[in-house]
């Protein structure tokens, strides 16, 4: 059997699900630069379910794909560590400022050149923004279709995937041809731990940006070892019109942000005693809050 | 100007809340903008639909009515309405952040190359200079939501691009008959000529969609449980509270991914937004995103281990305290004085 052609597509993102105190400024706004870059979360439920896919159908490749700056290679190397296979970074200045429809361009060039392949998966959002928007859009721009808060998949049969999608309020079984575009869920089980034989084959695996501040040694290393090469797309290796792309491609512009400032109401600050919940407790229930 | 159009969503034969809602906005936003409403509703047997949608004010309803067209399928639907919003071009387009809704509006986005906002707490109508291009925007919808990074509420403008799309959650927007005796104009669609074949190449083999048995944004009392919460088990507490005052619990994203609390329960940007007569906020630190969906509760008490929790800032009452004291003697008191 030949196995499947599965593209990953992670993100790497700021985890903003526990802002701890010391990532508050004074002022009350959060310092990004404080919080610690991490694989989106439900990025990893879709490896997992891509790596799935590879351990029962034999033959079968994972390829990573992520837009970021330099640093987002941390991105495929952890995906490398767990069983993917290759990867590859899409990364350039011209990409700055761009919304969900620019990044989707951009990444559906990249799939693009990626082809023939059987599956794109990816999670159903990122939890920077939770606009699930990124998923949908590259399969329009590939013109396949999509799966959208896939749970678990159940089998792939004639060139056929079944999948069962976790929707608000219930489950639902679809049955769709390859290639398609899955969005997974974070009810999906969680990704498989780091592997050792893994993380030592990969290593050294980089870019050539990162290369460059590489000694001699490695270098050689290098050579006799391709798997270790990250590859870096530009604008240019896309062979993309700029026009899409960064803040001239983003058709949602920022108009303005501002602090929310509290209309403080004066709590009344109450401690924990007997007696101080007793008489919080008359009150709501003489003011009929409760009761 | 073109018109504002809504998506609307049907199950089992009833256009669901969070479109009715729209609806509302809709009409408002369309006044504002002296043009008309419109409605687009996909689905099959939809003989008389017009009657549910009519009196929120609906001007123009096109229907799109085929028996392959429910239950909801993305490219079909992606296919009618991107079709329908190039032959109409709407000025505005909002569709419910709903999993049918957020897997279908930005594939649409994507066909027409316009921008979308992902869950708007607010929609608003004004105007924008942009002072490189020496221009100025009139009636732009203003879209707004809290941004990344905590105390940071983005209003997001689309200038340039026809659709401004824009997705809202189910309880943001209130519900409001605009009169019984509104009358529009249905149009229905010829389907064959906005789908294509291949549209149908997803089979449905299997659907179970509960009614939901929560409803939170229909209680009068809430209590909510966030990550200092600390366990599953430690959300009991909260239950019994519930349970005695006759209310209902929600929690905070943190304790949703915690899995303490399920998502249907989730306050907030990305969850429901209640206005109940009293919300019990126990340890909930109180981030923009969470306060979106409950600040407008008539009463907050706020019960936080730490006197400097920014949800102590909108709090009628801040009790400084552990949720695992202070509950049980809420309980404790409520039990032994009512009857
Ligand atoms: C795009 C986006 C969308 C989001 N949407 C939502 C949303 O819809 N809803 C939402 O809630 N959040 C949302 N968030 C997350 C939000 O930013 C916060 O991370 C989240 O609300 C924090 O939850 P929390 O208050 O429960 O947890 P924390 O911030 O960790 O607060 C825990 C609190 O519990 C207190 N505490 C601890 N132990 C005890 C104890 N024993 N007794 C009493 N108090 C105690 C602590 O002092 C602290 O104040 C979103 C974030 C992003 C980026």
């Amino acid at each position: 059997m030949k196995g499947y052609k599965i593209i990953v597509l992670a993100k790497q993102v700021p985890d903003t699900r526990n802002v701890g105190k010391d990532a508050m400024k004074a002022n009350g706004t959060v310092n990004r630069a404080a919080l610690p870059a991490i694989f989106n979360p439900e990025d990893l439920n879709a490896l997992e379910q891509a790596l799935r896919l590879k351990d029962r159908y034999p033959g079968t490749t994972v390829t990573l794909l992520t837009m970021g700056p330099g640093r987002a290679a941390d991105i495929i190397r952890e995906g490398l560590f767990r069983g993917a296979d290759d990867g590859y970074l899409i990364t350039d200045r011209k990409f700055a400022g761009s919304d969900t429809l620019a990044t989707s361009y951009a990444i559906s060039l990249a799939a693009k050149k990626l082809m023939p392949f059987d599956l794109i998966m990816c999670g159903r959002q990122a939890i920077d923004g939770d606009t699930a928007q990124v998923g949908p859009q590259v399969a329009e721009k590939i013109d396949i279709p999509q799966i959208t808060y896939a749970e678990e998949i159940e089998k792939i049969e004639k060139g056929k995937i079944t999948i069962k999608r976790r929707l608000e309020r219930g489950v639902e079984t679809v049955e769709c041809p390859m290639p398609l575009l899955i969005t997974v869920h974070g009810s999906a089980p969680d990704c498989r731990a780091r592997n050792a034989k893994y993380l030592l084959r990969y290593k050294h695996a980089k870019t050539w940006t990162e290369m460059q501040q590489d000694t001699e040694d490695y270098l050689w290393l290098r050579e006799d070892r391709p798997y270790l090469d990250i590859r870096e797309w530009s604008v240019d290796d896309l062979s993309a019109d700029e026009t899409f792309l960064g803040l001239s491609g983003s058709p949602t512009k920022v108009k303005k942000v501002f602090n929310v400032v509290f209309t403080a109401k004066e709590a009344k600050v109450l401690g924990d005693t007997d007696a101080e919940m007793d008489d919080l407790m008359k009150e709501l229930i003489e003011n009929h809050n409760i009761g | 100007m073109n018109n504002v159009i809504v998506y609307c969503e049907i199950e089992d034969g009833n256009i669901v809340d969070v479109s009715l809602e729209l609806l509302t906005k809709g009409r408002s936003l369309a006044d504002l903008l002296k043009v008309q409403l419109d409605a687009v509703i996909i689905g099959k047997e939809l003989k008389g639909i017009e009657q549910q949608l009519y009196p929120f004010g609906v001007d123009n309803l096109y229907v799109a009515d085929d028996p392959r067209l429910y239950p909801y399928q993305t490219l079909p639907h992606a296919s009618i309405v991107s079709k329908l919003f190039e032959e109409i071009k709407p000025e505005i387009a909002l569709f419910g952040a709903t999993s049918i809704g957020r897997d279908l509006a930005p594939r649409i986005a994507s066909a027409l190359k316009c921008g979308l906002t992902a869950d708007c707490t607010s929609l608003e109508i004004g105007e924008h200079e942009d002072k490189k291009k020496k221009k100025i925007y009139k009636d732009l919808l203003f879209q707004i939501r809290p941004a990344f990074g905590g105390n940071i509420i983005a209003t997001i403008i689309n200038p340039e691009t026809r659709p401004q799309m824009a997705t809202v959650r189910e309880g943001v927007m209130k519900k409001e008959i605009k009169s019984m005796s509104y009358k529009g104009k249905r149009i229905n669609l010829e389907v064959e000529k906005y789908v294509r074949g291949e549209d149908f190449v997803v089979r449905i083999i299997d659907r179970h969609i509960e009614k939901s048995k929560i409803n939170i944004k229909n209680s009068q009392i809430i209590i909510s449980g966030g990550y200092g919460v600390g366990s599953k088990e430690n959300f009991d507490l909260l239950f019994e509270l519930a349970d005695v005052l006759g209310g209902e619990v929600g929690g905070s994203r943190a304790a949703v991914d915690a899995g303490y609390i399920t998502h249907e329960r989730q306050i907030g940007q990305t969850g429901i937004t209640v206005r109940p007569k009293l919300y019990i906020a126990c340890g909930i630190s109180g981030a923009v995103q969470h306060r979106a969906g409950m600040d407008q509760s008539a009463m907050i008490i706020s019960i936080n281990k730490d006197p400097e929790a920014p949800i102590n800032q909108i709090a009628d009452y801040a009790i400084i305290g552990d949720i695992g004291t202070v509950l049980p003697k809420m309980i404790k008191y409520y039990k032994k004085n009512t009857k």
